[in-house]
């Protein structure tokens, strides 16, 4: 087996392409898109990336839930990592303002649309403040770095105790969570320069070790 | 912490060259565009536009490695504009790794094609590029500034044809229809270097609660402070500046930090 083989799953809905480059520039020496979740034996990581709508992106996992849900539990417990990006994090929760059907249920809250305050979306780079949770994704990165978020929906999850870090835009909205092996961004690393390498490379790390 | 004001650097590429064009035409090359792109990323860029400015269907083919290679080695978003008249075409940029497509005479022919983008792609990947020119002939709505003389016509085809169409009216319906942000280039300013046309980039600001990017006139970094100063704009954008190195992404950032522009570096 190789040592780390990181699946992207493809809604079906856009530009894969630069995270699937960003994974193997950060080190993943195999990286696969997949359009079907049955069998994820054989990976060392699993990606649910960032583009698309929440009820398209739910519908597209709907034929698979079952063996996503389970390697979720299995990435919680510190089994093979996964990683959801925007609305790959988004999906996680138990629904979304975006969206009328039911989100996957792996973490409890609800995904709300930004203040009304504000320019929607949440388009740029804008910093994030970490908060005194231990975090594996955020080893080296320091305090205020600067990511980039695209997004108009932001998650509120009802265990503050995973929320990592977090990032200012008319009110306060969870940057990152992670719970066990299970992680999500509400900005994209794949396209946030330096600090988002390091985040990918720190991914990648824990994928090699769960292996 | 506000968001960061954005500092883009456009590429215009003909034929997989880029090239810098003054007044949007006559064009000198300048260079390979992912060259072009390392450097700017090195320098701090925030962002990328390239716009294809080639007119052959042959040339469009050659944008999409172009656009394939420049992902490969990015980690900052990007936009890729001109040329995209239908979905296809901006499916295929957008597979080819763009982050944003940017459409801009195929959206004033045909603005179910915003709606058809956003509703596949999601609002953050659609970008209207929006050309205005100052008009003072005519009865269109004038623009929402008092004491103006001419009001601001969108022009299509590369800014050769008048539409008709007051550009603030159409930043109002392109947000409808459901652009994720504006790409703003002001005609008369383009190739200028004498800054950026102020009461245009305010007029739209204040009519939209989308992004909007400022283009068009910026010959040196204070016109970038000048513009985010002035107005509400999210980014502005420039290419001289930069290709010809009168000034670099990381100077503009430190000088607009220095005057309390809050940006990334």
């Amino acid at each position: 087996m190789k040592r780390n083989n990181i699946a992207i799953f493809d809604y079906g809905a856009g530009n894969l392409f630069s995270l699937k480059a960003a994974l193997e520039r950060n080190g993943a020496e195999s990286v696969s898109i997949l359009r079907k979740l049955n069998d994820l034996r054989g990976f060392t990581g699993i990606v649910l990336p960032g583009v698309g709508n929440f009820d398209p992106a739910i519908r597209s996992v709907e034929p698979f839930k079952e063996s996503l849900l389970r390697a979720m539990e299995i990435a919680m417990n510190g089994g093979v990592p996964m990683l959801g990006i925007c609305l790959g994090m988004e999906m996680l929760f138990n629904k979304s303002e975006e969206g009328t059907l039911d989100g996957l249920k792996i973490l409890d809250g609800e995904v709300v649309m930004l203040s009304k305050r504000v320019k929607i979306p949440h388009m740029g780079w804008n910093n994030i403040s970490t908060t005194d949770r231990e975090s594996k994704l955020l080893q080296g990165v320091s305090n205020g770095s600067w990511v980039y978020f695209v997004h108009s929906y932001y998650v509120k999850p009802t265990d503050k105790n995973i929320v990592i870090a977090n990032s200012v835009y008319g009110d306060v909205i969870p940057a990152l969570v992670e719970n066990g092996n299970l992680f999500g961004t509400q900005f994209h690393p794949e396209k946030s320069g330096a600090v988002g390498a390091i985040m990918i490379k720190n991914f990648l790390k824990e994928c090699t070790q769960c292996s | 912490m506000p968001l960061a004001k954005r500092i883009i650097p456009c590429l215009d590429v003909d034929n997989g060259r880029v090239v810098k064009g003054v007044h949007f035409e006559e064009v000198k090359e300048a260079g390979d565009p992912v060259e072009f792109a390392q450097k700017y990323k090195s320098q701090g860029a925030d962002e990328l536009i390239f716009l294809d400015i080639t007119a052959s269907q042959q040339g469009r083919e050659t944008m999409k490695n172009v656009v394939c290679k420049v992902a490969q080695v990015i980690d900052i978003p990007f936009t890729v504009g001109g040329g995209i008249r239908k979905l296809e075409d901006a499916r295929e940029i957008l597979l080819s790794g763009a982050d944003k497509v940017s459409i801009n005479t195929a959206a004033v022919k045909n603005p179910e094609l915003i709606k058809k983008l956003m509703s596949i792609f999601g609002r953050q990947c659609v970008v209207v590029a929006i050309d205005a020119k100052k008009n003072i002939r005519g009865t269109k709505a004038r623009s929402e500034i008092s004491d103006q003389k001419y009001w601001f016509e969108v022009k299509i085809f590369g800014g050769k044809t008048g539409t008709g169409i007051d550009a603030i009216e159409w930043a109002k319906e392109v947000e409808t229809l459901g652009a994720g942000e504006i790409l703003l280039t002001s005609i008369d300013a383009d190739g200028t270097e004498n800054g950026y046309d102020i009461n245009l980039t305010k007029s739209i600001c204040d009519a939209v609660r989308i992004p909007v990017i400022a283009s068009g006139g910026c010959g040196e970094p204070r016109h970038m402070l000048e513009v985010f100063k002035q107005t509400d704009v999210d980014a502005a954008l420039a290419a001289s500046i930069f290709h010809y190195e009168k000034s670099s992404v990381g100077r503009v950032k430190d000088y607009l930090k220095n005057n309390g522009i809050e940006v990334r570096v």
